[in-house]
């Protein structure tokens, strides 16, 4: 073989490498990012005590309460299967919604509650206006429902 | 008729024609970007399902982030083809594709940041996609500092070129580091959108920015690999002759 050719294998063996490499990196960090807990964890007291942690889950509906100074809100947090009281005081980043999904840090009282530091909101993967958002909605049921009655027949 | 492509592979020839087609490149860059970002801002709804106004930063978020992979690649390819053939130019490609990689990396970070204020509510999240990015940065930069720090211009080419090669893991990683089915199962802030969930008129501005940005780094990396040549082949004769450097 001539150097150049010796050169291209070796190059095309290390993207080979680097390729395998890529792979294992990106399913590891699939199954190890979890670096939060979830509230059912944290029911089941898997979440340290006394430690700084995360908790992450959606807020639940009509659960979100402000005191009266404005700043120190309660709400609940759930993954549906178990639910975690927290209580923050601060202010709310502007996608914190009842439904939507959030993060919060901070530690977990005797009392049961969790007391953020800081909470995090998560957006939305969809960007449409609301209007188109609702009708693609729709539109999307009507298709599904068109799709089956096509199948059907 | 075929063209010559090797003709083009000596900085002597490749030194003019890079010349010529800075111009076409500033220009479709300059008309683009000012398209784009027309487009961004005024035609496109102000308001979404859960962001508001705020959401447009997108505009130059989402393009600079795309730009900071598609140059790591660039470059990392005119590393392997000057690894393998040996040849001069595609190191100084390489060499001069670094700085625009590197600003926009940290062109990503930045409007992410003021971003994330905004609707998440922080500057800075140890997210899966944020930490890879930073990791990016650091390897343009690390890339431009092994250059710079080997005196041996030939010896410093190799080196940093071995390394630009080794970093392409990251791209992929940076990629896919969105992975979560559900996105309340995991951390991690961003989350997985595809196209289709994205408003046509947001798609479009964002994507002519894209292009605007590929324009921009064509220019400005043919205006710096053109320095390049001139610094590195200043004792040939054709640089001697050149009537700029006559002067």
């Amino acid at each position: 073989m001539k150097p150049r050719q010796k050169r291209l294998v070796f190059a095309l063996a290390a993207l080979v490498g680097i390729a395998v490499a890529a792979v294992l990196i990106t399913t590891a960090l699939r199954s190890n990012l979890a670096y939060f807990f979830s509230p059912s964890q944290v029911a089941a007291s898997e979440a340290p005590k006394d430690a700084v942690f995360r908790v992450g889950g959606l807020v639940r509906e009509g659960s979100l309460k402000r005191d009266k100074d404005g700043l120190t809100v309660q709400f609940v947090v759930t993954d549906n299967a178990a639910d975690v009281k927290v209580k923050y005081t601060g202010i709310l980043p502007d996608l914190f919604k009842e439904g939507k999904g959030m993060v919060a840090r901070g530690k977990l009282g005797k009392d049961g509650v969790f007391y953020a530091e800081e909470v995090l909101a998560k957006h939305d993967e969809n960007y449409m206006p609301p209007e188109v958002a609702s009708s693609l909605k729709t539109a999307h049921e009507a298709g599904a429902g068109n799709a089956t009655r096509a199948v059907v027949q | 008729m075929a063209i010559n492509w090797f003709k083009y592979a000596s900085p002597a020839t490749f030194y003019p024609l890079a010349g010529r087609m800075i111009p076409w490149f500033a220009w479709l860059a300059i008309i683009l970007t000012l398209f784009g970002l027309y487009w961004g801002f005024f035609e496109t709804p102000s308001i979404l399902t859960d962001q508001k106004q705020y959401y447009r930063i997108i505009f130059v978020h989402v393009p600079a982030a795309w730009m900071s992979m598609w140059l790591y690649v660039v470059l990392a390819g005119w590393a392997i083809i000057g690894l393998v053939f040996n040849t001069r130019l595609s190191y100084m490609m390489a060499a001069a594709v670094a700085p625009t990689g590197a600003m926009f990396t940290f062109l990503s970070l930045w409007t992410g940041a003021f971003w994330g204020k905004t609707s998440w509510g922080t500057w800075w999240d140890w997210d899966p996609r944020m930490t890879s990015e930073l990791i990016l940065l650091f390897l343009y930069v690390g890339y431009m500092a092994l250059h710079s720090a080997i005196d041996d211009t030939r010896r410093a080419d190799r080196a940093s070129a071995l390394l630009a090669v080794v970093g392409v893991v990251l791209v992929p990683v940076i990629f896919w580091s969105i992975n979560c089915p559900d996105p309340n199962q995991c951390a991690a802030l961003h989350q997985q959108s595809s196209f289709k969930g994205v408003e046509s008129n947001i798609l479009l501005a964002m994507l002519v920015l894209s292009i605007a940005f590929w324009m921009y780094s064509f220019a400005v990396a043919f205006m710096r690999v053109r320095n390049i040549i001139l610094e590195r082949e200043r004792n040939t004769q054709w640089v001697r002759e050149l009537p700029e450097v006559c002067e």
